[in-house]
């Protein structure tokens, strides 16, 4: 008994080790590609129910899939895997997951456990009000309740515009972003600041989206990008050389379109968001910078 | 697996860098500071909840055995009705759908109204172990006390209350360490307390393991000091050769 349980306990370590040691060694040997993926990141990644997953970054990720498969020469198998924001980075570095197409921001305290590739979608954090507030800027949320979702780093940029400027407002957290958007529209919050497309897709599906609008400058600046397991160098270049074939083809700005300004699955709402300068300058110049450097700017 | 980190207790929440003494000062804030008054919100919300759960329960329980249909009704009725409903729902329920049927509550803080759902949803199962601990009294004794001339709320009072009071200290420890786990339920409507502290802080420090064992030691702690206090009160009330009690 205790033997048996000896070698599975070898044969697991082996595993690990080789899993550990070259994804695209194993993705050939194994014939199967684990993405994670989340239910509900706007459209760069959600669930059409059951285990279907669908959106830009996604998408992406089907392209790289298909473009390693030519790599390799056979068909490999997608597993798709839903990860949160809690247990992505940990999967993504044990080993469970492959290729994380979600809506991660590439920072530098993330560059320790995990690598990202060229950047698809830079994010802007923006204000979202009741379109008769009359609020149309930070500073006029001066003793007013601000909505933040926990979990994002959007909580950490309040706090620091909050020190910054002198702007006293309270905040309040919702565990997710639907929440949060329920304490905008049952008017518990007058704001809600949150990445753009996060806003705009929870808008473009609420009961009647002309009562809000997105208002103010940008609070900051962050590039969202495909995550994957670190010391990989040759696995993320050859994901990295798909994407740069996509953006310099001119078939990227066609996925945008696709995903974001004509409607979509499942309930065929369009998000209606053109990219913005930052995200058209990263399809230009592909790189992976983390957000520090877009804030140095 | 990377080392473990634990300076990142001593970061400053702002701009990340490390604080000497581990506490920020003045409006700078480190996490340290940030997981205490987290855990303040978490003992606050359990102790609160606690008091609410205890005196409505201990009425509803009562108020269950009473010879009087209607109200035994009654107190049935709060019972299966708020322990029917799971715990997470209420609160939503407390929190976006009472304010919108009575718009005074809009203006109370969210803590009030997550103490009401946790203390009422706790109130129930409280209740169901006092109605258990009176009819575990044989029916004998509140027959001689009112044969004796008392009324019904002196035997209660000073017959039947004392002893089945006394008996349900055990069930109703595990309530009370069950309820600074369920507090946890609190930060899904933006109670800045231990578990939204544990996701927000791994999000912002990358370092998951770390904080949630910190949280984790926190909530263990709490619950064995309620476990402390509970003991230290059964023993403290306990009647000589009596439920078990040495003479």
């Amino acid at each position: 008994m205790k033997k048996s349980l000896l070698v599975f306990a070898a044969a697991l370590a082996c595993a690990n080790a080789s899993v550990q040691a070259d994804t695209l060694k194993k993705i050939k040997d194994s014939a199967a590609v684990t993405m994670g993926v989340r239910d509900s990141s706007g459209a760069l990644s959600y669930t059409l129910g059951g285990s279907r997953y669908a959106g830009y970054h996604v998408e992406i990720c089907q392209r790289i899939i298909d473009n390693l498969d030519k790599a390799i020469g056979k068909k490999s198998e997608v597993k798709y895997i839903s990860v949160t924001s809690q247990n992505r980075i940990p999967l993504t570095q044990n080993g469970t997951v492959d290729i994380e197409c979600g809506s991660t921001t590439n920072n530098t305290a993330r560059q320790k456990d995990v690598a990202f590739v060229n950047t698809t979608f830079v994010e802007e954090v923006r204000i979202a009000v009741k379109a008769n507030s009359g609020i149309t800027n930070i500073s006029q949320l001066n003793g007013k309740n601000v909505a933040t979702t926990t979990g994002t780093t959007s909580v950490q940029l309040l706090r620091k515009h909050e020190r910054a400027t002198g702007v006293d407002f309270k905040e309040i957290f919702g565990k997710d972003h639907a929440d949060s958007f329920l304490l905008l529209e049952t008017g518990r919050a007058d704001a809600f600041v949150m990445d753009g497309a996060i806003l705009a897709g929870n808008i473009a599906r609420s009961k009647s989206p002309a009562d809000f609008k997105i208002v103010g400058e940008v609070l900051s600046t962050e590039p969202i990008a495909i995550m994957l397991r670190k010391d990989d160098p040759a696995f993320k270049k050859t994901v990295d050389d798909s994407i740069k074939a996509l953006m310099k083809s001119g078939e990227i700005s066609k996925l945008w379109t696709k995903w974001f300004e004509q409607p979509i699955p499942p309930s065929n709402t369009r998000v209606g968001m053109t990219p913005n300068e930052n995200t058209k300058f990263a399809w230009a110049n592909p790189n992976d910078k983390p957000a520090e450097d877009y804030a140095k700017k | 697996m990377s080392a473990w980190d634990w300076q990142v207790f001593c970061k400053d929440t702002i701009d990340q860098a490390i604080v000497a003494s581990c506490f920020g000062s003045g409006n700078d804030q480190s996490y340290l500071d940030w997981l205490l008054s987290a855990w303040g919100w978490t003992l606050k919300v359990s102790a609160l909840a606690l008091v609410l759960a205890l005196m409505v329960g201990i009425c509803v329980g009562v108020i269950r055995t009473l010879p009087h249909r209607t109200l035994a009704l009654a107190g049935d009725a709060w019972t299966e009705l708020f322990r029917n409903i799971p715990v997470l729902v209420q609160v939503f329920l407390w929190y976006f759908v009472v304010p919108e049927l009575l718009p005074a509550m809009k203006r109370l803080p969210s803590y009030f109204l997550v103490v009401c759902a946790l203390g009422f949803y706790t109130s129930a199962r409280i209740s169901e172990q006092v109605r258990a601990g009176i009819q575990s009294i044989p029916k004998g004794q509140l027959y001689a006390g009112l044969a004796m001339g008392l009324t019904l709320a002196q035997t209660y009072r000073y017959v039947l209350l004392p002893v089945a009071l006394r008996m349900v200290i055990p069930p109703l420890t595990s309530e009370a360490m069950s309820i600074v786990k369920n507090s946890a339920v609190a930060f899904a409507v933006s109670i800045a307390e231990l578990v939204m502290f544990a996701r927000q802080a791994s999000e912002e420090t990358s370092r998951d393991i770390e904080i949630y064992l910190a949280v984790t030691m926190l909530y263990f702690v709490s619950s064995l000091g309620v476990f402390a206090l509970a003991r230290l009160i059964e023993i403290k009330v306990k009647v000589p050769g009596f439920l078990g009690a040495k003479q």
